[in-house]
């Protein structure tokens, strides 16, 4: 089931400070719980690696492991080189942000940004300019002088991000860092955050539950499953070339067909798909199609029934009731929402994208 | 809100005002000479030993109830001792100082039992006289409702330090030790002086205790007031009896007015 890191992407990213950090074989019980399960994981320099899986598959484990707020059962722990297994957390030079409420509450934004820099007794004109910079960087340099109650939740991460930054750490490590902001502070932030990233070119571990976000932001993303690696690949690929169900069903939606495997093709709702490596290849097999991959055109004698079309804006969805069959999800074009109504027969059809396919248990 | 405003009405304001009234009348008369009273040794020894006494055991007491609500605080969140121990803290600090006063005359007092059985054994233990001065075995009795008083009020703000604070603080470099002097120490600063404050004016209002430990004179303030209510020497002495609670009230409320502000902010930092 599990697939060993196969691509190993050089950075996009082009930042010269990156190092490279490697985890291997990471164990981490909590009584009989699994959190991690020999986990192993590289980073490139400078390289954004977004850990994604659901709650409780260990990503926030991995994370503090690589931070040494965990300490693992067993495995390595490598940053450029040099084995950290058993180095304490203060002396790892990570930059962290958590999920909330992280600024110290009685220090000013510029004041919590300052803290590395004195802890590294950095001259006092050094380290205010440096901040400044920092600020400046997160787009808060007016905030400066604000506590983190007068600031709003996005703002207070902006500032966390820049106290991690401002340290220049070897690695930059994000647990979750816009799960407690709205949706469209999120979606803002995560941009913000990806070019600060390239821009500063240090190598960052990102954890998310939201697949949408690991795939904006990462190089590479890494889908997690009761403490173990499932797949690790760039976004793309992650996307139309999934190792097995569970990394199709989390990233991205899908649908699961009922269809009959002959080698490389399989038959699904009369017509052949392709079947991407590590497919089952005979026999009752499920396959993994996404909404976009289907086509959908009206047809009196069609064997579904639109159950309902939504417009998202680039485009629109349209449900429909296989008879006899499942609920399929398809993706049209948006100015062929007018062609679809409620209760009307459609004809679904795949449009041959490979896609996978799993053994299925006959019911 | 009516039933509340009644409340403050009944329970406070017209106590209040019958106090500051009371202080600048006297036979129906206005007048100035009970404040004037207060200036007696007898009153303003009492107003000092009641302000080091209370002094004293708020300073003891914070210092070793926030140890002790930190060792609490390191208990596992839902446990059966945590538990325990914070509903045995309430209890104490409302019942402590009376019930233990008891228990201590029971015990070392000049019949108790622990006295006699030295005294039958040949050994004068002085029949437990430092028991019933004031700053001495008062001091000890207020520390046991003290020290439990600090844990209830101060728990809240231990347990309201964040972890990713102290996580925060080893990411960038810091010691433990570094944690604690710049970011958990200050962050608990003001509601460590606000609890401070507050058990100051516990210990500073307390009767019961006092009231039932010692009964040599009235070396404080508030056993002067009771006095100046019970005694059935000097006549017409109830009224110096409220101006001494007037000025008791002055100092409760400077206290607590500083102890408002401490708590405003440390609930700024602390409570989200
Ligand atoms: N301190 C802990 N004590 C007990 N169990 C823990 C602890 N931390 C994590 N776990 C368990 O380990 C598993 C992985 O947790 P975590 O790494 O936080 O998952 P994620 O961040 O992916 O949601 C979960 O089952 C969680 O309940
Ligand atoms: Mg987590």
């Amino acid at each position: 089931m599990t697939t060993a890191p196969t691509t190993y992407a050089p950075t996009t990213s082009g930042g010269q400070r990156g190092v490279a950090v490697e985890l291997t074989g990471l164990r981490r019980s909590y009584g009989p719980v699994r959190a991690l399960d020999d986990l192993t994981l590289r980073l490139a320099p400078g390289e954004l690696v977004a850990l994604l899986g659901p709650s409780g598959c260990g990503k926030t484990t991995a994370l503090r492991c690589l931070a040494g707020l965990e300490d693992p059962d067993g495995g390595r722990i490598e940053v450029d080189g040099k084995d950290l297994t058993r180095v304490p957390t203060n002396r790892r030079d990570l930059g962290m942000v958590f999920q909330a409420y992280s600024l110290f509450p009685h220090m000013t934004a510029r004041q919590n940004v300052e803290f590395g820099l004195q802890l590294r007794r950095q001259p006092g004109e050094r380290r205010r300019a440096r901040a400044a910079a920092m600020l400046d960087l997160v787009g808060l340099s007016s905030q400066a002088d604000r506590f983190a109650h007068q600031l709003s939740g996005g703002q207070q991460q902006r500032v966390a991000l820049a106290r991690a930054l401002a340290i220049e750490p070897q690695v930059l490590l994000l647990d979750e860092p816009l799960s407690a902001l709205d949706a469209k502070v999120r979606v803002q932030l995560r941009d913000e955050i990806r070019r600060i990233q390239l821009e500063v070119g240090t190598t960052t571990l990102f954890v998310t539950h939201d697949q949408e976000e690991a795939l904006a932001v990462a190089d590479r993303v890494g889908v997690m499953r009761s403490g173990r690696l499932e797949q690790i690949a760039a976004p793309q690929e992650l996307y139309s070339r999934p190792v097995n169900d569970f990394v199709a069903d989390f990233v991205g939606v899908t649908n699961r067909l009922p269809g009959h495997a002959h080698g490389h093709a399989a038959a699904v709702m009369d017509a052949d798909v392709p079947l991407l490596s590590g497919s089952a290849t005979s026999g009752a097999v499920t396959v993994l199609v996404r909404p976009e991959h289907l086509a959908v055109r009206p047809d009196a004698a069609g064997g579904a029934e639109v159950l309902s079309v939504s417009f998202l804006g680039a485009h629109a969805r349209v449900v429909a009731q296989v008879t006899g069959g499942p609920k399929v999800f398809v993706q049209v074009p948006s100015r062929a929402v007018a062609d679809f109504s409620p209760g009307q027969r459609v004809t679904v059809t795949p449009v041959g994208e490979p896609a996978l396919a799993v053994a299925r248990e006959e019911a | 809100m009516v039933p509340f405003f009644a409340y403050v009405t009944v329970f406070l304001l017209i106590p209040a005002l019958v106090v500051v009234i009371g202080a600048f009348v006297s036979g129906g008369r206005p007048t100035l000479g009970n404040i004037r009273a207060l200036g007696q040794p007898a009153v303003t020894s009492a107003l000092w030993h009641s302000v080091v006494l209370s002094a004293v055991t708020a300073v003891v007491g914070a210092v070793l109830g926030a140890v002790l609500a930190y060792a609490v605080s390191t208990a596992s969140p839902r446990g059966v001792l945590k538990r325990f121990l914070t509903s045995l803290c309430g209890v104490l600090a409302q019942f402590g100082g009376v019930t233990l006063a008891f228990a201590f005359l029971a015990t070392f007092g000049a019949t108790g039992f622990l006295t006699r059985a030295l005294a039958t054994v040949g050994v004068q233990s002085g029949g437990g006289l430092w028991l019933y001065e004031w700053d001495k075995g008062l001091m000890l009795v207020y520390l046991y409702f003290q020290v439990p008083l600090m844990l209830i009020v101060f728990l809240p703000a231990v347990e309201g330090l964040r972890p990713q604070w102290r996580e925060a603080t080893e990411t960038l470099g810091g010691s433990t030790a570094l944690y604690w002097r710049r970011v958990g120490g200050p962050i608990l600063l003001p509601s460590f002086i606000g609890a401070l404050l507050l058990l100051f004016t516990n210990a500073f209002s307390a009767y019961a205790t006092a009231a039932a430990l010692v009964s040599q004179g009235s070396p404080l303030l508030p056993l002067q007031i009771g006095g100046t209510f019970t005694s059935e020497v000097i006549l017409g002495r109830e009224n110096v009896g409220k101006a001494m609670a007037l000025a008791m009230v002055v100092v409760v409320a400077l206290v607590m007015t500083a102890y408002a502000v401490l708590d405003r902010r440390a609930s700024r930092w602390l409570v989200r």
